[in-house]
């Protein structure tokens, strides 16, 4: 008897990387490097989700994930409907189950959802039968982010990141990209490190599988690459830092800070950048910056994204 | 009218209990005084006999909040809970600053619930719960307030809170607080820790609540006046009472069923259901709450029912109110401690029926001779699932919904009168 040893893809949603295996992992960045290829072509469009719909609901700002997603959806031939949260009943009053309830009487395939509120797409993705990509909830996670972040590496590394060191820089306590980044970097053989100031620095992160830093020197030596994180400037506010210009003297991903990690480690950030306080504007366009290569990277992979959830 | 309930199990033993016009006559060893003639006798076999029960801490949302639960509903089940006496929170709308809302609220309770459970409203103590000026606090007990309560809406201000306990005090009022800094964590949604930090919501420290429980401590000793602190949740807070016990403060505290049975752990999945204010804590703050009620640390349990409709708790973890119910279920939950060997029936007795009325000088049934025939009869084998088809609160958020209890009260006497 032939040995099936084809893969299956057996997730409703896509709602944080920590439900993949290595081999769900795998196989959606091998088929998101297949969709970076049509990306290339003069004609980029591919009939594969023809009649298929998805709904692009952002109820937080957004402008790169938002177009990243349309732009997936619309070169694999699906239908995509953007809503936001102005200009939607969001700002009625509605609740998250009544839109919810309500876009899913319209059957779409795919609702994709960014929202304040960790937990808002699992809270959709137990209320409806229709696939939720989770888009970003409140500081829990945004899988696509660290997929795309993986994808980019591994256009430089190669499939396996055994042996490579990553560090993570700057507010991990309020972000999304941290978590799902640590979980996705673990499960691919990379080691993770985060450095930031203990105010912005989750509570329990001495149980989670990663070294922690407060100096930032200390946290770059023999690092293979550095992803900086966006200073949300609320955290000032909040008393969490005394200024952004001491922020930016102590945690600045400058080019001399850079010369600690090894020669021709790659830099990350996921948007948008606060040139000149998480990174330096000379860095931000090195040639070891994978900015705009992550920007690129996301397409392919919400494009592999769609494909596996609207065709399971 | 006489009444004689025989063979009921009490601490261990079979009695009888007699009763004449609304007091207990005596209770003896089963069969050692036959029932008179002119007695009405009802045989108790297989039940656990116990005082009615005092709940210091409810919600019973009316005026105001009638979506949620009203007198009526609140009192039916406090009945259905095993309890002859509830004392509700002021955090109604309007709150219940001035007399005529302390005249409403038991108006509604002597009209669906004439022979009881006993509605004890607790004033609001300062004006719309806004800690900027005192409420009418000699009017309000006049009205028939029994204690005095911030509830939910903390005192940051130190001197208002020293002269609001000063004051009721004069008036034999205790102040009952729910302890909070409300600067430490605003916003938080659960407890911080391991588990917040890998949901990434916003935690509250338990420095949070034991620095509010230390300076109410800290009032009470220095000003020699009695401070009861609402629903501790944590070994920390716990720890600073103590401390303050020992030094003769005249501190008396409660906890709440979730706090002995439940963790953050439950907060998995963005679990609405269990969020509450003060949140549910680590197991081992869970274990130290048990052990704080067995020596009597911590004085008494109540529920702190908190109803509320499914509209409001089905929401994402951040929209959706805090608060659990907890009249229907109560007595169960605390019977799987003595199940469990945590507690004790005398436990039961002392934390639940006994204390409670005694710091708040309440009418309780010792089963002395004279004393009100409160009493219900416990069936601990019943097995029931909590829904909001079984309970009698209009409201069923609480995270037991859709589980097995093991023991419910299913007779309640208050003043000889048998409701069910």
């Amino acid at each position: 008897m032939e040995k099936d040893n084809r893969y299956l893809w057996k997730h409703k949603d896509l709602l944080d990387v920590t439900q993949l295996s290595r081999e769900d992992a795998d196989h959606l960045l091998d088929l998101a490097a297949s969709f970076q290829e049509i990306n290339r072509r003069p004609v980029k469009k591919v009939p594969t989700l023809k009649g298929k719909s998805i709904i692009l609901f952002f109820a937080e700002n957004s402008t790169r994930t938002k177009t990243s997603f349309d732009i997936a959806g619309k070169r694999l031939s699906a239908d995509t409907h953007a809503l936001s949260k102005s200009g939607s009943s969001i700002n009625k009053g509605e609740s998250l189950k009544d839109t919810g309830q309500t876009l899913m009487a319209m059957n779409p395939d795919v609702i994709v959802i960014r929202h304040s509120s960790s937990g808002a797409a699992e809270y959709l993705a137990k209320l409806l039968p229709c696939s939720i990509v989770n888009a970003g909830d409140g500081w829990h996670a945004h899988p696509t982010q660290a997929l795309l972040d993986s994808f980019s590496l591994r256009q430089v590394w190669g499939p396996s990141f055994e042996g490579k060191t990553l560090l993570i820089l700057g507010d991990i306590a309020h972000s999304r990209v941290a978590r799902s980044n640590l979980y996705l970097l673990n499960l691919l053989g990379c080691k993770v490190r985060f450095c930031g100031p203990s105010t912005l620095l989750p509570p329990g992160i001495d149980g989670w599988n990663c070294e922690v830093y407060t100096d930032i020197e200390e946290a770059l030596k023999g690092v293979d690459a550095c992803m900086c994180l966006r200073l949300q400037l609320e955290r000032q506010e909040a008393g969490l830092l005394p200024d952004l210009l001491e922020y930016s003297r102590r945690y600045c991903l400058t080019r001399e800070r850079l010369n600690l990690a090894k020669p021709g480690a790659k830099v990350l950030h996921p948007g948008p950048m606060n040139r000149g306080l998480e990174i330096a504007d000379e860095i931000a366009d090195c040639p070891d910056s994978l900015v705009l290569d992550q920007v690129s990277a996301g397409v392919a992979v919400r494009m592999a994204v769609l494909y596996l959830l609207a065709t399971r | 009218m006489k009444f004689c309930l025989t063979n009921a199990r009490h601490l261990g033993c079979d009695v009888d209990l007699h009763i004449e016009d609304g007091k207990v006559v005596t209770m003896t060893p089963a069969g050692r005084i036959p029932p008179a003639g002119d007695e009405a006798v009802e045989d108790a076999q297989g039940l656990v006999l116990l005082p009615g029960l005092t709940d210091c801490h409810v919600h019973l949302r009316e005026p105001g909040f009638e979506w949620k639960e009203d007198i009526a509903s609140g009192l039916e089940a406090a009945a259905h809970g095993g309890f002859c006496q509830v004392m509700c929170m002021p955090n109604t709308n309007p709150c219940n600053d001035t007399a005529g809302v302390t005249y409403l609220m038991l108006a509604k309770a002597q009209k669906s619930h004439p022979h009881g459970p006993r509605l004890c409203p607790v004033a609001a103590a300062s004006l719309g719960l806004k800690s900027q000026t005192m409420a009418p606090l000699g009017e309000l007990k006049e009205a028939g307030c029994v204690a005095v309560s911030n509830d939910g809406r903390p005192m940051t201000n130190t001197e208002l809170m020293r002269r609001t306990m000063e004051y009721a005090h004069d008036l034999g009022l205790v102040f009952t607080d729910h302890c909070e800094d409300l600067q430490l964590a605003p916003g938080y949604l659960m407890n911080e820790g391991a588990v917040s930090g890998e949901l990434g919501v916003m935690g509250q420290p338990v420095v949070g609540e034991a620095l509010q429980v230390a300076r109410d401590c800290m009032l009470a000793e220095y000003l020699g006046i009695p401070v009861h602190i609402a629903h501790v949740s944590c070994k920390l807070a716990a720890d600073v009472i103590a401390w303050f016990k020992s030094r003769g403060a005249k501190v008396t505290a409660e906890t709440c069923p979730h706090y002995l049975l439940l963790d953050e752990t439950l907060m998995a999945g963005y679990n609405a259901w269990a969020k509450v204010n003060p949140p549910l804590r680590t197991p081992a703050d869970r274990e130290a709450m048990v052990k704080a009620v067995k020596d009597g640390t911590i004085d008494i349990i109540v529920t702190d029912h908190a109803p509320h409709a499914d509209l409001d708790k089905d929401q994402t973890l951040d929209e959706a109110p805090n608060g659990h119910t907890g009249l229907d279920l109560s007595l169960s939950l605390i019977w799987s401690l003595v199940r469990d060997g945590a507690l004790d029936e005398a436990d039961v007795v002392r934390l639940m029926a006994e204390k409670p009325a005694e710091i708040f000088s309440l009418p309780v049934n010792r089963f002395n001779p004279g004393d009100p025939a409160d009493f219900i009869l416990f069936d601990p084998s019943l097995e029931w699932v909590v829904s909001p088809e079984t309970v009698y609160s209009k409201s069923c958020n609480t995270p037991h919904r859709g589980k097995l209890l093991q023991g419910r009260c299913v007779h309640n006497w208050i003043g000889g009168v048998k409701l069910f």
